[in-house]
């Protein structure tokens, strides 16, 4: 593969998809870069499962209150509006549906939406957080991730080979190559790479990518 | 009256062998260090309370708190969505030697499977883990078209929390995030105890501010200016 987008660039493009007045909750870890993308002029409130709306980037080091952090258990600022609340209100903002958007990571996407994120096999301690309640919970469940995986294996798949964290629950997937939607139980080409022949691009998918329309060109600036 | 006790050590006193502890805390937001900590030196000295069931969101970090606990051999199970953290030697260790029992629940189900224990809800129907390894032997049914799984509620003996400002009769406030599985624990546990900041007599908490209304808490101790949980880790402490 030549050219792919940047981890910060896929984070770009699945931040322009997230609206005005959105109520959006990131996975821990790369899906936390989408909110540095968010678009000029939108309001995006963010949420975090342990029981607060509305934070910030992370304070200065030095200035840290550990009594205030995210999900991923960093430091976070409040933003004017913020709210606390305890862990059962919390969640049913995700399992209420009240979210707009959920944006997660993946080990593997299954063209019927299952979605694989929690674990690669039976060996170590499991641990699962919140990641198996935030895949039912928005109204829009998306996955950011890179196309294939470091050694080329594929993770668009027909079926997860590894533990599943939901089944049927993710409609989008930003790759570092394409945005896929998941519909019907295929995956339909939305966006390509310019210059990325479908053919190429579907050596690299380990389902058929179904096309329906115009495929638009994935086109992000340096970011 | 007044549910305060004078100390941390008879605060703790009453928990046997055994017994079902939840214990507030996101990571370190909302550790009631000062709790575990006196429950720790009394098993030190008596050696009890022993075999116990730790219901939290982790399995405890570094050297001190639930970590200490483990360490030390105090618990037999843990019920937790995430046991892993910036150190989560002790638990991991346990684990592998198979010295310690893991009821790993997703984040949301064990906050509404707590809730539910408080609420006297037996059980209740959810699609978090439907089709997953967590929901193995568990009764599945649809509802408006989706499948979901039957979870159980979740209750216990004992509840350790902190909280920033109780009055006499245990009405609560938190600060800032370290609310989170509080309000939940104090209605689940049947005897609940709670170190907070500063306690008030009664009227000293705005009646719109009280979180956790005082019908759910049975103890209220003083820790002044309690340790953070995290801030401990960073700084090296360890209570083992």
């Amino acid at each position: 593969m030549s050219m792919k987008l940047t981890n910060a660039q896929i984070a770009w493009r699945a931040a322009q998809d997230i609206e005005d007045g959105a109520y959006v909750n990131l996975g821990i870890g790369f899906p936390e870069m989408v909110a540095k993308f968010q678009a000029p002029g939108r309001h995006v409130t963010y949420h975090t499962e342990n029981g607060v709306l509305g934070f910030g980037d992370a304070p200065p080091e030095g200035e840290e209150d550990w009594d205030l952090i995210n999900a991923g258990k960093k430091a976070i600022t409040l933003k004017p509006g913020a709210s606390f609340f305890h862990h059962a209100d919390s969640f049913a903002m995700v399992r209420g549906g009240h979210l707009d958007v959920a944006i997660l990571g993946a080990l593997q996407v299954a063209q019927n939406g299952d979605l694989a994120n929690w674990r690669v096999g039976s060996k170590g301690v499991p641990a699962v957080g919140g990641a198996m309640d935030l895949v039912h919970g928005a109204k829009r469940v998306a996955v950011i991730t890179e196309h294939v995986t470091k050694d080329g294996k594929f993770k668009l798949v027909d079926e997860c080979t590894f533990p599943l964290t939901g089944v049927n629950c993710i409609t989008r997937v930003y790759t570092s190559l394409a945005v896929v939607d998941i519909s019907d139980s295929r995956f339909v080409l939305r966006e390509k790479l310019p210059g990325m022949s479908l053919e190429e691009l579907q050596s690299f998918t380990g389902a058929p990518l179904h096309v329906e329309g115009d495929v638009g060109e994935l086109e992000v600036p340096e970011v | 009256m007044n549910k305060t006790i004078a100390t941390l050590d008879e605060a703790v006193a009453g928990i046997p062998d055994g017994a079902v502890i939840m214990i507030g805390g996101f990571g370190g937001s909302g550790a009631p260090i000062e709790l575990i900590h006196a429950l720790i030196d009394r098993y030190r000295k008596d050696g009890s309370p022993h075999d116990l069931t730790v219901v939290n969101n982790n399995a405890g970090n570094g050297r001190i708190g639930i970590a200490a606990m483990i360490d030390i051999g105090m618990v037999r199970k843990m019920i937790c969505s995430f046991p892993k953290s910036s150190d989560p030697r002790a638990f991991t260790e346990k684990y592998l030697a198979g010295e310690i029992e893991l009821e790993l629940v997703p984040q949301g189900t064990l906050a509404e499977r707590i809730r539910a224990g408080g609420a006297g809800i037996p059980a209740f129907y959810t699609p978090t883990s439907f089709g997953t390894e967590l929901a193995e032997g568990k009764p599945v049914e649809e509802f408006d078209g989706r499948m979901c799984v039957r979870e159980n509620w979740l209750k216990a003996d004992f509840a350790l929390i902190k909280a920033d400002t109780a009055d006499h009769h245990g009405n609560l406030t938190y600060r800032y995030a370290s609310r989170n599985f509080g309000p939940l624990m104090c209605m689940a546990a049947g005897h609940t105890i709670v170190q907070a900041t500063r306690i008030v007599a009664p009227g000293g908490i705005d009646p719109e501010a009280v979180v956790t209304p005082g019908l759910f808490v049975d103890a209220v101790v003083e820790v002044a200016e309690p340790q953070q949980e995290e801030a401990m880790i960073r700084a090296g402490v360890a209570y083992v």
